[in-house]
């Protein structure tokens, strides 16, 4: 119990950690930044539950006023600005990718880590994203879909170095990565 | 560690922190319930004012605090003026700036702890029911104490990284960074638990 309840605290102490970092810049101009990232690892290192608990618990602390979210920024106008879709969808995100890093035991972990971060990452993580982006935006989802497309590259490159660094772990220190506990 | 709430006391920041929310819960639904550009400037010109009567600084300060907004500003403009739909856009742009600058707002004028407050009495129907909310309520303790330690843990990881290569540190710090935010939870766990753990007090 005091153990699931400091891995998730610390957890989200990283994905506010992983933002201070400074942002990379992708070839074409898009800025990438490391948090989204903290949210893949959620699910490929912490597992399914406790791994979207850790990022709800993060989104509570935005919400409640402190500026956690990279770039500073945090409090309640994040969550009724264009880009509230990806938020709700960060825990959801870190669920999907936990559960198939926790039932999907054959190859490679580091494939097995970036394809679920893809898939909950990527996939799950725009679904809610776009919805979000056309409700603010009163666009078509098409439209919206359109409107965050050149955001995918930077997150394939995220996702696969979330995997990679779950491999990692996992051959240096296999105890830690709790999703394949 | 510094948070949103602006620390030039206003009026609002006087007020009940469950009052504020729940005004701009009301205030948001119906934002989102019309399309008339004109009630929504209406909004928009509502919330200056109530920037406004904080002083000058603190209205520079909720404007600053729009700036996420721009790219979607200009986006909304191109579009709209590209596809002559003016009124639908003038009417989604004042509603963006309307809703977010209001629950800037709420968020630079309540105190973190009255937030907490306020969390903790709509999780009373929990504790009625049996539930515990400490578990809850010690993360949020956790997370405010561990974010600046791992922050600092990541600095000293990169410091390290530069003394050893010529190249920028990047994501291969993020393993270790999170090898050790697994470390500082373990020992936390182990710490809690002899000093009886997570039973609410009085409970032994």
């Amino acid at each position: 119990m005091e153990r699931n309840i400091t891995l998730i605290a610390l957890f989200a102490a990283l994905i506010a950690g992983l933002g201070l970092i400074p942002k990379l810049t992708l070839a074409f101009g898009v800025p990438i930044s490391a948090q989204s990232m903290g949210v893949m690892l959620c699910g490929t290192i912490l597992g399914a539950r406790r791994g979207a608990l850790a990022v709800l618990l993060f989104l509570a602390l935005v919400a409640l006023g402190l500026p956690l979210l990279a770039g500073g920024r945090g409090g309640l106008g994040v969550f009724a600005g264009p880009t509230v879709g990806f938020l709700v969808g960060w825990p959801v995100a870190a669920f999907v990718t936990g559960l198939i890093v926790e039932r999907w035991r054959a190859g490679a972990l580091a494939l097995t880590a970036s394809v679920a971060s893809v898939i909950g990452g990527i996939a799950v993580l725009y679904a809610f994203g776009v919805a979000g982006m056309a409700i603010m935006l009163d666009k078509t989802l098409v439209e919206s879909a359109l409107l965050v497309t050149i955001f995918i590259p930077g997150d394939v490159i995220k996702a696969v170095l979330a995997g990679l660094i779950t491999a990692t772990l996992a051959r240096t220190r296999p105890a830690s990565v709790l999703s394949r506990g | 560690m510094i948070s949103l709430t602006c620390p030039v006391e206003t009026w609002a920041h006087r007020r009940p922190a469950g009052l504020k929310l729940a005004a701009l819960s009301l205030a948001t639904a119906l934002l989102f319930a019309t399309d008339r550009p004109a009630i929504l400037g209406a909004a928009v010109l509502g919330v200056a004012a109530l920037y406004l009567s904080g002083g000058a600084g603190f209205f520079r300060a909720g404007l600053s605090n729009l700036r996420l907004l721009w790219p979607f500003l200009v986006l909304i403009a191109l579009w709209h003026g590209l596809s002559g739909q003016i009124a639908a856009g003038l009417a989604v742009a004042l509603r963006l700036v309307a809703a977010l600058a209001l629950a800037n707002f709420v968020t630079m004028t309540t105190r973190l702890s009255d937030m907490i407050e306020v969390l903790s009495l709509l999780l009373a129907p929990f504790r009625r029911l049996g539930l515990s909310t400490r578990a809850l309520e010690l993360s949020i303790a956790l997370v405010i104490r561990f974010t600046p330690s791992i922050a600092d843990k990541g600095r000293l990881l990169g410091l390290s990284w530069r003394a050893r290569s010529p190249r920028r540190p990047g994501w291969r710090i993020v393993m270790p960074m999170a090898a050790l935010a697994i470390d500082d939870a373990e020992q936390v766990a182990e710490a809690l638990r002899a000093r009886g753990g997570l039973e609410p007090p009085g409970a032994r």
